[in-house]
């Protein structure tokens, strides 16, 4: 098997070092990629959006039907986690376990529905596994998360003028909630962002993707037209299509925050939601 | 010779994708345990995203964000020339951007099957799966 797999893979690379003699060289201005539609895209992006970024027009405006439905893929695929792993009937210990801070004792409470300890400050829930009490890490995630997301938000608002967008900023939030999770445990995160709002997050960035789509299309526009928004934002059609690839970058990064926490939780607790790593 | 190593030199992005993806399928293939198959899935698609990237590149040109174009938009803008040569291809960057996205959400159900596969069968190595399977 491994010899088999070693000639498949020279087999296969000798193939495309064969075939990169007719490529273009390295940071060639003359390719044929660079010549075709892209300086259109670049050439015509402020005349035609108002976005200065190409790379964000080129990827709410002029390929937005390809966007959309990448972020219906991240949506699907955060759908597939759901139902693989997700179990809802708990099984197994009734035992929870309490760390008394000050003195660093584990106590095990057996009927934990009789005998919550939850009014008493210096008792903290832990995972089974035995994790020790680090309070550098956890002041340091929880003086960071806010900073954090508070860049991701700048990520997803510039991503007209900077290198940013809807993909970065969400992917930025998402970690910050993963960040809170691994850092402190998962139901400090779940707290924050429960199981029905992220799991009814996920569709709503996925929904203003496509609703603004449709919106266009009942404007009497084609799908994905924001010029068609105009009378309804108050503003020439320009800016129009520059405030809808911003309606549009939100709802991209509203889904894929939504998709990265998900994903996170249903593999970190096995499906469980109770304990994460 | 010389001009083996010219062409070896102009094209250096390609042969550094390329082993990557060598790297990539031979663990896809060869290797036991499926969690590795995954790895070897994600160096296969850095690979493919490394490529689109090197595509991209221009000579002498920057990033593809428009220069000084805050203060004229809307109607000012025919008087406003931009010179595609100096900016680098954004296309590949755009697809590369929802690939990497697209790519994690991937890795994201290859766990969860991996996660399902080991609580059915209690390990995550190819051979013994398959055993376990004829058994049955």
């Amino acid at each position: 098997m491994k010899l088999v797999g070693v000639a498949v893979a020279l087999l296969s690379g000798a193939f495309l070092l064969y075939a990169t003699v007719d490529f273009p060289p390295w940071a060639d201005p003359a390719s044929p990629a660079s010549l075709h539609v892209s300086p259109r895209y670049i050439e015509k992006t402020i005349e035609e959006t108002a976005v200065p970024n190409v790379v964000t027009s080129v990827l709410a405006d002029y390929r937005g039907y390809d966007t959309m439905f990448e972020t219906t893929v991240i949506f699907v695929a955060g759908l597939v986690c759901f139902v693989l792993l997700r179990i809802f009937r708990t099984v197994g210990s009734e035992q929870i376990l309490y760390r008394h801070i000050p003195t660093g004792i584990t106590v095990r409470i057996r009927d934990h529905r009789r005998f919550p300890p939850r009014e008493l400050k210096e008792f903290e829930r832990i995972d089974s596994v035995w994790t020790p009490y680090d309070p550098i890490i956890k002041t340091m995630c929880r003086l960071m998360i806010p900073f954090l997301q508070l860049f991701a938000l700048y990520v997803i608002a510039h991503g007209h003028h900077s290198p940013g967008g809807g993909f970065q900023g969400g992917v930025i939030l998402g970690a910050s909630f993963i960040l809170l999770a691994v850092s402190h445990d998962l139901r400090s995160s779940l707290a924050r962002m429960g199981e029905k709002i992220h799991t009814l997050f996920c569709p709503v960035g996925v929904l203003a993707y496509a609703g603004t789509g449709a919106l266009c299309l009942l404007l009497g526009d084609n799908f994905l037209d924001y010029k068609a928004l105009a009378p309804l934002l108050g503003v020439d059609s320009i800016m129009a299509r520059s405030h809808g690839i911003f309606i549009v970058e939100v709802g991209v990064g509203i889904a894929v925050m939504a998709t990265m926490i998900w994903i996170y939780n249903n593999l970190s607790s096995e499906g469980r939601y109770d304990e994460g790593l | 010779m010389s001009d083996f190593f010219s062409l070896l030199l102009s094209k250096y992005n390609y042969w550094i994708y390329i082993t990557l993806m060598m790297i990539g399928l031979y663990a896809m293939i060869a290797k036991n345990n499926l969690v590795k198959k995954i790895v070897g899935m994600n160096i296969f698609q850095t690979a493919i995203i490394l490529f689109y990237i090197s595509i991209g590149a221009k000579k002498g040109a920057t990033i593809p964000i428009i220069e000084h174009a805050h203060e004229r938009h809307g109607s000012e803008a025919g008087s406003f020339l931009v010179q595609a040569a100096n900016y680098i291809n954004p296309l590949p960057h755009v697809l590369m951007l929802t690939a990497i996205v697209v790519s994690v959400a991937t890795l994201g159900v290859a766990l969860a099957l991996a996660i399902r596969i080991y609580n059915r069968y209690k390990t995550l190595e190819e051979d013994e799966i398959l055993s376990q399977i004829r058994k049955e």
